[in-house]
This record gives structure tokens, sequence and C-alpha cells, in this order.
């Protein structure tokens, strides 16, 4: 069972607008009046149709903690939001430290079929950051994993940090660094600044992010390897990186969509959706987020999508969770944020949410450019739609979005992964629908 | 008034109201028949998930006073320090039947996510929560100031012009918070002395002014000199070298105090680290108003209960 | 619509004759206290105190004070939140003295029944009686006035309107027919 669509009429990210034929799982035609020749006709008069998006810093929490999400739910949520690709972080139960458990990752999300699940590899064993994980064994795996994370903990030990930058390069692996100095951040809630003064919550000083990316692309230079900055949060680890790219530096960042549009404000109502590690910042920060990301000082967004359970998040600020889900919005936030002031077009949408995360992670197969016979990786956007976005826009298991209740541009109509739709017309599909169609796929590809 | 969580929302008016009415509170105290049925009926919580005798027995007299039926909820020893949530504690109150809820939370913010969360219809007050808010520990010192500028004048009045030094530790301090945003409401100048470690990194937004040195401020002839209490575990986060030191640079010692005059005021808010922020004599003066606080502490209270718990609930004060 | 019914001259008749009243039933003004009930029945109760003065000059002038009932009402979950006024007990007490309270308008008796309760908290007076500017009717309890200014027969969305020079500038009772607004007394 293999579908076909003819997309009709769809801008592309250039200004473009053409037809394309999905068959086979990739792009078969491309041009204009093309004939549908039996295929399902998508009527994407108004909608920009984009590389399939691909989120660098995903959690599913499968092994351990499916009551928040697993892979075929986290998945769901990737595909509502028009991801195609997420790469899985390491902070599992069993972590993600051996071939076994990222190779285990990998059969989950290709049974799911929503989107490509590419497992990043635990940087120490546990997280502990005591001992390296076996990096050369995950990535000689099946999951060929690239990227190697500790997130959720700093690889806080420079010695450690420099022998994991080192290692990696023998297979081209990337470190992506979680920049937060332990010492400094210890019992953290917030911010720290005037605000987290005033609610008397533990402040969590930029410094403590700063410090260590000034000290790994120090690092990265000094070993020549490859460092990635995740979830950077602060003007001056904006500073930084920028100082660092200039001198040549082989250091790659993201941001969240949360950082990019909300601040330090929204924690006065000790609402604990909105409590988040590296924390909501000023306004300057989330200023100069954007600036860097137009400018190019950031490469991508990336979610930090981090489901919680409702439990986790419903009670006094200190004792509850941090994170928040992020797939679904992600899109309308970066549209918000960068796209309606004028500072990103389209193709740097693509760009930074699909094409420079792919290259980051060593993805191949998603984050191409739209062209004739390219994977059928794409998403279908309406950029005219506007509304409330609530619980309906939520596709995961859990509910812990920033955004509910507020007002977003944008929605995802169509996403195509292995040329097959998992969301259509705005609908996300039935799961057992998906497993068929992503089984008949992977016994072509064969 | 619907909750009481702060004194940071509260007007110079509403803050004054609630002085006024601690005076009538006070004055049934001086007589022989001290209790007043204003809140027969209610039943009144005292939910504490951190230990604190001295607020806790404060606040039970206060609404014993009103005839209000109280009930002492301890975290200690009970469901909730084997993890049941703050949600589920909070309908048990709930389903009780509580009308009012006295709260003390190791962590800032929870009487607001009580208050607002719909969990429960009582209302709350905030007997202290982490580092936050203490809003009737200010009050009551608020009152105590007031009594002894103004005495039997004090009724309608507030601070204006006085002068405030607060000394120690406000980086943790819930009490320095609550009266850093009351004191100035009433008119009052406030002054924060500490060392840098215990100051917040920012308090450019406060109505308050800072400095490090103890004895140029206490050389600018405050009214009021309030000594914070020092945690025993602030020792080992590196704040200070040492109580030694601490005592030595930020402690109102013997010398210090002499050097005041004998009209300054000398408050602290309990219990008392005497010989570390505080000298004996100090404390045992009759500048001090510890035993003062104390028992204005009741009356203060017994006022937030009536406004809280009078009236219909929802009704525009 | 307001109708004017007792003019400052008929305000001050009135506590005139209620002075000589008190004074007759107590056989002189010995061991008398006059409590008023905030706020205005507090400024009536010294004019009372003031006139004895003037009556029997002669005496120790006669004690007055305030007594506030706020924490004694029985509808304090009903209405908005009121806030009490002081009560100022004179120096002596009221332990075997008879007590007169004052208030403006007698209506309901719910305020002089909050009365009574607060009164036996402040001690036990030998007699206690009542003085009212105006009595309005439609009592909820058996209560009734000892010493009354002037009857002034009334519907329930009728409100007597009480102005005193001390606390509203200019003196006079009038009737007003409901309007919706301000509280029905």
């Amino acid at each position: 069972m293999s579908e076909r669509h003819l997309i009709v009429g769809a801008q592309l990210p250039n200004g473009e607008r053409l037809d394309l034929l999905l068959e086979g799982g990739r792009i078969a035609e491309l041009g204009t009046g093309l004939d549908a020749r039996g295929a399902e006709r998508v009527d994407a008069e108004g909608l920009v149709v984009l590389p399939g998006l691909v989120d660098l810093h995903t959690h599913l929490r499968e092994p351990g903690y499916e009551q928040s999400e697993t892979v075929l739910t986290g998945t769901r949520a990737a595909a509502a939001g028009g991801f195609t690709a997420v790469f899985a972080m390491a902070n599992t139960s069993p972590v993600a430290d051996t071939a076994g458990v990222v190779e285990q990752e990998l059969s989950l999300g290709r049974a799911a079929g929503y989107a490509t699940v590419q497992p990043i590899g635990a940087v120490t064993v546990g997280l502990a950051g005591e001992r390296l994980a076996e990096l050369g064994a995950m990535a000689q795996s099946r999951a060929r994993v690239r990227v190697f994370s500790d997130d959720g903990f700093c690889v806080h030990d420079p010695l450690l940090m420099r022998r994991a930058l080192e290692y990696v390069k023998a297979f081209g692996g990337v470190i992506a660094q979680h920049a937060q100095e332990p010492r400094l951040t210890e019992g953290a809630q917030m911010n720290e600044g005037a605000l987290s003064g005033e609610l008397g919550l533990a402040g969590w000083p930029a410094v403590a992010e700063e410090s260590i990316i000034a000290r790994d692309v120090l690092l990265a230079e000094h070993v020549g390897s490859r460092l990635h900055v995740c979830h950077v949060s602060t003007a001056g680890s904006v500073e930084v990186i920028r100082w660092a790219k200039a001198r040549g530096i082989d250091v790659t960042a993201e941001v969240t969509p949360h950082h990019l549009l909300l601040t330090e404000d929204r924690v006065a109502s000790y609402d604990p959706r909105f409590k988040v590690n590296p924390p909501l910042r000023r306004a300057e920060d989330v200023e100069a987020l954007r600036a860097a990301l137009a400018d190019g000082t950031i490469d991508i967004v990336a979610t930090d999508h981090a489901p919680h359970p409702v439990e986790a998040k419903e009670g006094e600020w200190d004792a509850s969770a941090n994170g928040m889900v992020g797939l679904e919005s992600a899109l309308s936030v970066v549209h918000r944020t960068m796209v309606e002031p004028g500072r990103l077009d389209w193709a740097d949408v693509a760009r930074v949410l699909s094409q420079a995360p792919a290259r980051i992670g060593r993805l191949a197969g998603q984050g191409g450019a739209i062209e004739l016979d390219a994977p059928a990786e794409l998403v279908l956007y309406d950029p005219s739609a506007t509304g409330e976005f609530g619980l309906e826009r939520l596709a995961g298991r859990s509910t812990n979005s920033p955004y509910l209740g507020e007002t977003l541009p944008g929605s995802v109509r169509w996403t195509f992964h292995q040329g097959y739709a998992t969301v259509r017309d705005g609908e996300v599909r039935e799961a057992a629908e998906v497993a068929g169609l992503a089984a008949a796929a992977g016994s072509a590809d064969g | 008034m619907n909750h009481l969580l702060g004194t940071r929302e509260l007007s110079r008016e509403q803050a004054v109201e609630l002085l006024d009415i601690a005076e009538d509170m006070a004055a049934v105290q001086e007589r022989e028949v001290k209790k007043l049925p204003t809140l027969r009926g209610k039943t009144v919580v005292n939910l504490f998930f951190e230990d604190s005798t001295r607020t806790r027995i404060s606040f039970e007299a206060a609404a014993k006073r009103l005839s209000a039926d109280v009930i002492n909820f301890s975290a200690k020893g009970s469901s909730v320090s084997k993890g049941e949530s703050l949600k589920d504690t909070a309908q048990t109150l709930q389903a009780m039947g509580a009308d009012g809820v006295v709260i003390r939370h190791p962590a800032s913010g929870a009487p607001l996510t009580l208050a607002t969360s719909g969990w429960i219809d009582a209302g709350v007050v905030n007997a202290g929560d982490g580092t936050h808010e203490h809003p009737t520990q200010a009050l009551l010192d608020a009152f105590t100031m007031r009594r002894r500028l103004h005495g039997a004048a004090s009724r309608g009045r507030g601070l204006d012009g006085a002068r405030v030094l607060i000394v120690g530790d406000v980086l943790h301090s819930r009490v320095a918070r609550s009266n850093a945003w009351l004191l100035p409401a009433l008119g009052a100048e406030v002054e924060l002395v500490a060392p840098p470690t215990l100051l917040p990194v920012d308090t450019r937004r406060w109505p308050v002014t800072t400095s490090y040195d103890l004895d140029e401020a206490l050389g600018r002839r405050p009214d009021v000199v309030m000594m914070l209490r020092i945690q025993a575990e602030r020792m080992h986060g590196a704040f200070f070298p040492n109580s030694r030191e601490y005592a030595r640079t930020w402690g109102l010692d013997d010398a210090r105090f002499d050097a005041l005059p004998d009209t300054t005021m000398v408050m602290h808010p309990g219990p008392m680290n005497r010989g570390l922020e505080i000298a004996a004599r100090a404390a045992d003066s009759p500048q001090s108003t510890v035993r003062e606080q104390v028992a204005n502490g009741v009356s203060v209270r017994m006022a937030a209960l009536y406004l809280l718990l009078s009236g219909e609930r929802g009704a525009a004060a | 619509m307001a109708r004017a019914v007792l003019t400052q001259a008929d305000i001050q008749r009135a506590l005139t004759r209620i002075s000589h009243e008190i004074l007759e039933s107590n056989r002189g003004g010995s061991d008398l206290v006059i409590l008023g009930i905030p706020t205005r029945g507090v400024i009536l109760a010294r004019r009372i105190a003031e006139t004895i003065a003037r009556i029997e000059p002669d005496a120790a002038p006669v004690p007055v004070g305030s007594i506030d009932v706020t924490m004694y009402r029985d509808d304090l979950s009903r209405t908005r939140t009121r806030t009490p006024q002081p009560t100022e007990v004179p120096a002596g007490g009221i332990d075997g003295r008879t007590v007169v309270l004052v208030d403006d308008v007698l209506y309901s008796g719910r305020t002089i029944r909050a009365a009574f309760d607060a009164l036996s908290d402040l001690g036990r007076a030998r007699a206690v009686r009542l003085a009212v500017l105006v009595d309005r009717g439609h009592r909820e309890f058996p209560i009734r006035a000892d010493f009354v200014g002037k009857n002034l027969p009334s519907s329930h969305d009728e409100r007597i309107n009480v102005r005193l020079v001390e606390t509203d500038g200019d003196e006079g009772v009038a009737i007003e027919t409901a309007d919706g607004e301000g509280e029905a007394r």
C-alpha cells in the first residue's frame, strides 16, 4: 500500500508556486499543471511548502517515562507540528548510553512511522558525568549515532568534556552541551535578576551558561572538534558564540521557540507551565536571541520538547518539573517571532528548522532541498490561519504547553513522511494507519 | 479582601485599615473577656508544611479569639511528608469545609498557587512562603512601629517619615521582602544593610536603598533598627567567612547599641541568635520591641482573619 | 425622591426632650453611662451628654463613650466586609451603672441585639436603656426604644437619611424612596 499525492499550487520557500507529485516516497515530478494520474489531489492554494522539519532536541521519554510520552505519542506530536525527524535525547530510563538502547529507540520510531527517530547518545554513563559512555559502539550501531549529549545535565568536568570532544572526531560526531555550571545553579528556580529577588526564587544566573559555553568553545578550538550548544538563552551566550564563530571555531547553536517568545515575567504567576531549564530570561535576552537567529550566530531552532504529566506541573513552583512541550507549536512561534517581523523568510525557516539541524546531526534523507527525486519529506503550512492555541492542537501525551490560551499564527495542514501523509488537512492520522504505511514504505525500501 | 498573600499588592489605604482594625482587636485583648463572637461557625485550618510553633500559635490564638474553629494540619508526620501533593491536601481541606487556610510553605509562591488553583474556595493567608513573603509579620512590625511612634493617636496614620534600617540576610528573608514593600507604602524610608552576598543581585526596583556598612547606616540615625535572623545553614554557603566576622561587621553588638539614641526602636522577628546578629543587651533593652511584636502579632492576625472571613466570599471589600 | 421630615431645630428639640426623659427616668444623672453606636449614634450620645450637663450644671458630667457592634453582628457573612469603629468605654466602666445606648435609627433591632452582646462582654450593667432619634418600625426582634425622638412609619423600600453637622456638614432627617443606591435602613 503506497500513497500518491499531487500537491497543487504550493508556494516554495523561494516564493515560486509549483505543483509537486509525490510517488514512491519521492518527489516524482515538480512543475506546473501536473496531471494527477490517479494521485490524491491536495489543494495547496495559499499554503507554504517546506522541507519536513527536523528537531535536534526532543525528549521522547521512552523507555522509562511512558506516563509522559512514548516514541509513538512524541512522534505524533512531531507530525502535528510539521516535523518529519526528531533527535531523541538520551535521558531515558535506562539512559541511552549503549548500542542496545539507541537501537531500540530507532526500531520504535520506525514502527510508529510518524517521523524518523534519530537517537542521541549519552556522553557519560548514566548521564552521571563521571566516565565516557560507549560512544563508538553507539556510532557504529544500526542507529548510527552522531550527536551525543548529557542534556539535562552539563558535562561540567573540563577534562571529560575535552576527551568527549576529541573522541567523537573519529566518527564525525558532535557533543551537544547543556551549558549549566552546576555549582552556580544549585537549587536554581528561575533567571537570576531583579524579578527572582522579588519573587524569592533561587536564581539561575546567565553567567552559569555563558562561562560553560566560553570554556567549551575554547576546548573545541584547542582540540579541533565540533561543538553544538543546546538551548542558548542569554545575550551573553550569543556574544560568546559570535566571538567563537568569528575566530573560526566549529561551533553551532540552537535556540528554543519559548526562549524566542517568552520572558521571565511569566514566572510571577508561579504557574509551573513556565518553569523550564534554562529558564525564561529577560526581554533583552529574547531580543538578542532573535537577532542572533536572524544573523546566523544561532544556527537552528530546536524545541527541547519536554513532556511532563499533569501532576508534575500543577503544584508549587519549587517541586514542579522543568520543561515544556514544543513540537506542535514550534513553527507557529517561529512564524510569530521571526517571520512576522520580517527577520526570517520562509527559506530561512527551512534552513533553521530543517536543513541546518539535519546537517549538524549528520542525518541523511532529511533537510534536503525541495527538488526532483528528493525524499518526500514535506510540510504544508497555512500562514494565514490564526487562532487560540488550544488543547486540540496538542497531539502528544502531555499538555504542559506554555501557549495554551495564547493566540498564535499559522497552522500545519499536511505533513508528508516517506511519501505518505502523517497529517491530512490539519488532522493527525490514526496510529494504525500510519504504522501500516510505514511498514509498506520500509519493505519497498527493502 | 479575599486572600492575604503578600504586602506587595496592599495599598496604603488597605494597610492602614488593617492596622486600624488591629487596634480594635488589641483593645479587646486588654479587657477581661478577650473573645469576640465574630467568626463563630467558621473553620480556620493552619496548614503548616514547615515547623513554626510561634507563628502557628499566634494564628491559632487569633482565630480562637474570634470564635473560629481551628484545625492544625502539620505536614510533619502526615501524608504530606509521604508525597501527597498540595492539590490533594487542598482538596481534603475543601472537603472539610475550611473557610480560611493559613499556609506556611517552604516553596515561594505556594500560597498563590493554593489561592488561584480553583482547588478550594477558602480565603488564604500566607504565613510565610519560602524566601518570598510573610505579610502578617510585616504588618505586625508596622503596627508595632506605629504604636511606638504615635501611641493612642495611631488610628488612620501611616509611618510617614519614619526611617527604618533592616539589617542582615535580606536574600533569604521573607520578612525583609514583606517589610520592603509594606513600610514604604506606609510612607517610611527603608534602608537594607547586609553583606553583598546576602542582598539580592538586583534591588533597583525595590522602593528601598541598600548599603553594606552598618556603622555608617546607624550614623544616619534611623528611627528603627530591625535585625534579621541568620540561619545556621548560611554559615556553610560561603556567604560570609564565619559567624565571628559576621557578628563583628553586621551584628548589633553592645558598642553599636550603646551609641544609639534611646528613642531608637530595636526590632527582631524572632527567634533571635543572641550574640550573633543581636547582643543580649540590645535584645533585652526597653528599646527592644520583641515582646510587643509577639502580642501585636495576635491582634494583626485577628484583623487579617476578620477581613478575610467576614463578608461574602468573592464580594468586593 | 427625598422628603424632609426633621430639621436641625427639630433634631435639637428632640434631643433636649430625650435628655429630660433620661434624667427623669433615672431620677437624675448619677450612675449613668451614655454609649453611642457608631457612627452617628456617637455624635447623638455626646450631644445628649452635653444637654444633660446644661440641664443640671452642678452635677458631675455624665460619662459618654462609644460601643461598636460590628464584631457582634449576625449578618457578617451576608454583606460586604464592614470596617469596625473604635469602642471607647469611659473610665469606670459599666459595672453597676445604667447604660443608655444611643443610635440614630431603630429598624430591625439587629444592631441593638448585637449591642447587647457587645455590652455583656464589657461588664454587667445595672440596667440598659435605649434612645434613638428615629424609630421607623419593622422590628425583627422583641426590642423597643425607651426614648424616641420621632416615630416615622416607613415602608421597607424607603431609606431614612440622617445627616448631622459633624459627619455630613449639614443636618436633617429625610425619607428617600429607594433608587437602588445605598443600603436601606
